[in-house]
């Protein structure tokens, strides 16, 4: 792009009017991102705000003065490092989870031939579309009837079984990988698995990795299944800590909005680093 | 190929799709057939379920909050999912633009989708507090009404589509991936033939990503349908239940449906309610279907 706003002096209105264009463009862009992001802010100052800043009509968006005490409180009255290591443990289970399983299947759906795998593919494709209302009661039960309620068990185990939009976003990408390099192996007499593990694995890196934030995201901001499954507080993570935090403090908004920063710190972090990852993930889904 | 080795491929093939295979059939087809078993029983998780017909699907019909809890779900859906689209839609043309940062500003606008659920739902409950929060300040700083948002039976709705539309990020990028796809020169031809920015919006850019707009309706439609979390978490209580809003206006089917299986032990209920909204869902997807032969065009390029 020409750093149109430097344009030498004297070049004439429509150079002048092209400059405003330009100006206008980054105003426009600059005021929706700002939408997005005051919430975030609010949620930050309000985080450093005494009660009398917080309960202030019309509110201010930095405080008066800034205090450390509502993160002091959040840590006496909720184990936030106990939630966060929950949260984090059960988090990272579900990642080898689903690195262990999806490449499995998505390589049996894009690389081996084999009568049936374009009928396992749709039937990938439809378990996308099913409402999750209609397997929870049941699921419910048949963990309850493991005597596995209260347990990490109904949050971690089914991602060992492949996530089925993580299956098809592999699929995807193992589709564009040349045939070449697993055909040479196979005539050299490697095993199929040997072939998966020394060839295929390497090569979906990228799609591994996109999954991976994917699916840490995913169980980390979960909110349903902890409130199905955990009742116990010593198991809580942080969404079901945050619930129940909310319910029994009369809704101290500082404190709140300061564990609110604590819990959205990890999230963010994985989202800085793998931020490309995303959204290349998110367009694989919807296009190919 | 031989008998014995597409056997071999056969057996292949199924040894890695195992993780899936044996997944399916116990997190997905036994609770299928289940939950269509439950429907027509009535089962409250410490008996044995007994036999009672269509029971439940006749309950329904005279179930007030029922009734109220689908009103209540398609007016969000009918509010929110055209809302999330033009938003979407306009927000990707906006991070389009050839501005320097582009990149941050489009991470910006992503952000909120990954931000735990329940941290966002708290911190609505903030911004949208009649007194202090800064929904309506902004509204009075531009003269407009504030109303009382989630303490109003007639505000509490669009509230949870305004807090929806926060996390519409993941839409918005998803139009811009297929904006980049569109070939420049067919919006330069346009523009040397005098088109101006909305007859080529209308005629080179809609139509160029119609498919991609069938595809986010439906996915749009689907979530709202199914809408829980946020309005779970907005209407949450002291006693950490649900209400509902005043008078049950935020009450949504999947809300609704959660607080009979595992509030009121209604299994069977709540199973025959899980069948009604994937009929609806399967009846409003396949319309939308019939309709987009209209107005999706198939690969014009």
């Amino acid at each position: 792009m020409a750093p149109v706003d430097r344009a030498a002096p004297g070049t004439g209105l429509r150079e002048a009017g092209r400059a405003g264009r330009w100006a206008l463009r980054r105003v426009v862009v600059l005021g929706l991102a700002l939408l997005f992001v005051f919430p975030f802010l609010v949620m930050l100052t309000t985080a450093f705000k005494l009660p009398d800043d917080i309960f202030h009509a019309p509110p201010r968006l930095l405080p008066s003065s800034w205090t450390w005490d509502n993160f002091t409180q959040a840590f006496q009255q909720m184990p936030v490092w106990r939630y966060l290591g929950n949260t984090l443990f059960v988090s990272a289970a579900t990642v080898v989870g689903t690195l262990i399983a999806c490449p499995l299947v998505a390589y049996s759906l894009s690389k081996l031939r084999w009568r049936g795998r374009s009928a396992l593919l749709a039937v990938v494709l439809a378990t996308m579309m099913l409402p999750p209302q209609i397997t929870m009661i049941p699921v419910y039960l048949l963990w309850n009837a493991l005597h596995a309620g209260n347990t990490y068990w109904p949050l971690i185990t089914p991602a060992f079984f492949g996530t089925p939009f993580l299956i098809f976003m592999i699929r995807q990408f193992l589709m564009s990988v040349p045939d070449e390099l697993i055909a040479a192996a196979r005539l050299d007499g490697a095993s199929e698995l040997r072939i998966y593990l020394s060839i295929v694995l390497p090569l979906a890196r990228p799609a591994l990795v996109t999954s991976a934030v994917f699916q840490f995201v995913w169980t980390w901001t979960d909110f349903l299944n902890p409130l199905i499954y955990l009742n116990d507080s010593e198991k809580y993570t942080l969404s079901i800590g945050l619930y129940a935090f909310f319910g029994e403090h009369d809704i101290a908004w500082g404190p709140l909005m300061a564990a609110c920063v604590m819990f959205t710190m990890p999230a963010l972090l994985i989202f800085i680093f793998g931020q490309r990852y995303f959204v290349g993930g998110i367009s694989a889904g919807a296009f190919k | 190929m031989p008998r014995t080795d597409r056997r071999r491929e056969l057996l292949k093939g199924l040894a890695f799709a195992s993780p899936f295979l044996i997944g399916f059939a116990v997190f997905i087809a036994y609770p299928i057939l289940a939950s269509f078993r439950y429907s027509f029983t009535d089962f409250n998780l410490f008996q044995e379920p007994t036999a009672v017909g269509l029971d439940n699907y006749a309950h329904m019909l005279s179930d007030d909050r029922f009734w109220r809890s689908l009103g209540n779900t398609l007016y969000l859906t009918a509010l929110g999912v055209p809302l999330t689209i033009v938003i979407a839609l306009a927000g990707a043309h906006v991070l389009n633009l050839p501005v320097r940062g582009q990149p941050l500003f489009r991470a910006l606008v992503y952000l909120p989708t990954i931000v735990p659920v329940v941290v966002g739902g708290y911190l609505w409950r903030w911004l949208l507090n009649a007194q202090y929060g800064f929904v309506n300040h902004l509204l009075e700083l531009l003269r407009l009404p504030a109303p009382l948002w989630l303490e109003s039976p007639d505000w509490s709705r669009p509230a949870i589509v305004l807090m929806s539309l926060w996390t519409v990020g993941g839409t918005t990028i998803i139009y811009l991936a297929a904006l980049k796809e569109i070939p420049k020169d067919l919006h330069e031809a346009a523009a040397i033939d005098g088109a101006g920015a909305w007859r080529r919006f209308r005629h080179i850019t809609w139509p160029t990503l119609s498919p991609i707009t069938l595809f986010q309706v439906i996915v749009t439609l689907i979530s709202f349908l199914q809408i829980f979390t946020q309005p779970y978490l907005l209407t949450q209580t002291r006693l950490n239940e649900s209400s509902g809003g005043p008078d049950d206006s935020m009450l949504s089917y999947s809300m609704y449906l959660f607080q009979n299986a595992f509030v009121f032990l209604k299994m069977g209920y709540a199973s025959a309610m899980a069948w009604v909204m994937f009929l609806i869902t399967l009846v409003i997807t396949a319309l939308l279907l019939a309709s987009s032969r209209r107005w999706v065009h198939y690969g014009s390029r």
